[in-house]
């Protein structure tokens, strides 16, 4: 079910000014990757590419090849929509449709797409909500609004939301960068079991949360203010954080950075 | 400390200072009326507008003399501008209270149900009786129709001016509706007009409706793009990410986030054109009797109904009677408008279930 990523030679642009240049990786299938780096490398934006999200924000455009398992996601005639399908996304702050009940929430994409019969509708939510571990705190007020519930636990509403149209890759940008500890260490868990059935990309500012989660870590960097994001260098989380091969990776995860 | 001696004024090293008694801008005001009325009196002054700006004037100056002898200068500062926003306050609601009160007043004299259902048919303007049926009526289709043509396309501008969008088109769109927005309602009466003159047509409610949409557009359009911009984009992008495309994540999730607001925008693009009276006087002209047909034949609108009372009836009180009791419909009217969007934006507000 999970996909692998090949990247190559991807540049991305906001209107002229490039944001990040010629990033190759591969992720692997059911594994967790790591993005860190300092802000405005261009974490975010790469994992933005992933999913064709960066075209959303005006003036964005992107070069290079992404294959998820041979098939060019930028290639002619490839659909953005169905790419999204495959390729879910969480976002640093939880976001729940505030119009919409807790089941709404997470049956808004399967509906939005066009599944409506109510009894496949109850499976899929209540699987992805045990999927998300929070199916125990709302099962009995499915129908009260998403936006009432905490940060964490709207936060795990969001990733029920993304995995119940069944992707094949989940992209996190910061997810736990709003939520306090134990919140966060509930998504940590559950990042652990998702990984069981997903590729999972996740960006995080906190170097702990990527030796935890991870298995691979990317570390980016740029040269300099208004020079383009990198790719230092992708490696075994272990490696990256006891012997990474590029001294910057070490001044940056030792906090000798700048 | 020689600061504080600065800031504190008489108590050197304390924070506690001298202050006002509560009561002590109400008592401000009475004595500056008083003397305002005194003043008047003594000047023979007649206008209540002169006493009243006396009055104003005094409770400022007055306030500002004692709070500054008893409190300081900054203190005092802070109760002028306490004052003057108090001042503009009742200088913009006496008016409105007044116009109420005044159709109230003289609106319910003969506004009863018999008054609501019956038409002008053959009552003479200068004779009692009659009613308002056949122009409440004639409003309710007019503005009715022109809010089917004028919503809808206003939305929709709308939702192209922020979600689609951009470059010289959409440029070009933002000012042909600024520009729409100072339309006299005169003018867009012209323009039907003059088309209605071209194909020979004679005045019939319909071609109401289309000046009156074309009023209605821009106000439309102005607000929902406020509402729809107010939509936070995260909730956009997590829609897409989900993989919904771009039309269903503005009908599913953008419009049903910002439904309350836009509504309430519609409310009041329609209250706006309920008393319109010029493009009705050249389009519809208006008619004493009875036409449930808004495509065919003058009609008669409230607006209109008020102005021809008064200005066709030769002075005749039973005519003025009338208008009045035809202006607090209109003003009861709206009002319930205004209630209802605001109703409806409470229910469709989104909820947080806390």
């Amino acid at each position: 079910m999970a996909k692998r990523i090949d990247v190559s030679g991807l540049t991305a642009y906001y209107g002229s000014h490039k944001a990040i240049e010629d990033i190759s990786m591969t992720i692997e299938p059911r594994t967790v990757t790591a993005f860190i780096g300092p802000s405005g490398c261009g974490k975010s934006t790469f994992l933005r590419t992933l999913n064709r999200m960066h075209e959303v924000t005006p003036g964005g455009r992107v070069e290079g090849k992404v294959l998820l398992d041979d098939e060019d996601l930028y290639g002619a005639g490839v659909d953005p929509v169905s790419v999204r399908r495959e390729i879910g996304m969480v976002f640093q702050r939880p976001n729940p449709f505030p119009t919409m009940s807790i089941f709404d929430n997470v049956a808004a994409g399967l509906r939005l797409n066009g599944m409506h019969k109510k009894s496949e509708l109850q499976d899929v939510v209540e699987k992805s909500l045990r999927g998300a571990n929070l199916w125990n705190e709302v099962k009995d007020r499915l129908n009260k609004p998403g936006a009432g519930l905490s940060g964490g636990q709207q936060q795990r509403l969001c990733i029920a939301r993304a995995i119940a149209v069944e992707p094949k890759v989940l992209l996190m940008d910061e997810p736990c960068s709003a939520l306090d500890p134990i919140s966060t260490l509930a998504i940590e868990d559950l990042i652990g079991e998702l990984k069981e059935r997903f590729t999972i990309v996740i960006v995080t500012h906190n170097m702990q949360q990527a030796a935890r989660v991870s298995d691979r870590t990317a570390f980016f960097n740029l040269a300099g203010v208004g020079q383009p994001g990198r790719l230092v260098e992708i490696d075994d989380t272990e490696r990256i954080f006891s012997n990474p091969s590029v001294q910057a990776t070490e001044d940056y995860i030792s906090g000798r950075f700048g | 400390m020689s600061t504080a001696a600065v800031v504190t004024g008489k108590h050197a090293g304390s924070l506690r200072g001298a202050r006002l008694p509560k009561w002590a801008p109400l008592a401000i005001a009475a004595v500056s009326i008083a003397l305002g009325l005194g003043i008047s009196a003594a000047a023979g002054l007649h206008s209540k507008i002169q006493w009243a700006l006396i009055a104003a004037l005094l409770h400022v100056v007055g306030t500002y003399g004692i709070a500054a002898r008893v409190e300081g200068r900054r203190q005092a500062k802070d109760r002028v501008a306490t004052s003057l926003v108090w001042v503009a306050f009742l200088l913009a609601v006496v008016p409105l209270a007044s116009l109420v009160w005044s159709t109230v007043r003289r609106g319910v004299k003969v506004l009863d149900l018999y008054f609501l259902t019956h038409s002008m048919g053959v009552v003479a303007d200068s004779e009692p009786g009659g009613g308002i049926y056949h122009a409440i009526i004639g409003s309710l289709e007019q503005i009715g129709l022109a809010t089917l043509i004028g919503a809808p396309i206003g939305v929709l501008t709308a939702i192209y001016l922020v979600e689609y969008g951009r470059g010289r088109l959409a440029k070009s769109v933002t000012f042909f509706v600024d520009v729409m927005t100072g339309i006299p309602s005169i003018v867009a009466g012209l323009f039907i007009l003059s088309i209605m003159l071209m194909l020979d047509l004679q005045p019939f409610g319909f071609a109401g409706s289309l000046a009156l949409a074309i009023l209605m557009m821009p106000v439309v359009v102005r607000s929902t793009e406020e509402m729809l911009k107010l939509v936070p984009n995260e909730l956009r992008e997590a829609s897409l990410a989900l993989g919904v495309p771009k039309w269903r994540t503005i009908l599913k999730v953008v419009l049903p986030t910002s439904i309350g607001g836009i509504t309430t925008g519609i409310m009041l693009a329609v209250a706006r054109i309920a008393g319109e009276t010029a493009p009705v006087l050249l389009l519809v002209f208006g008619n004493p009797f009875i036409n449930n047909n808004p495509f065919e034949g003058a009609q008669a609108s409230l607006p209109l109904y008020i102005y021809q009372q008064y200005s066709q009836s030769a002075g005749s009180p039973h005519a003025f009677n009338r208008a009045w009791a035809a202006s607090l419909t209109l003003i009861a009217f709206v009002m319930i408008l205004n209630l209802a969007a605001r109703g409806i934006a409470r229910w469709k507000a989104p909820k947080t279930g806390r």
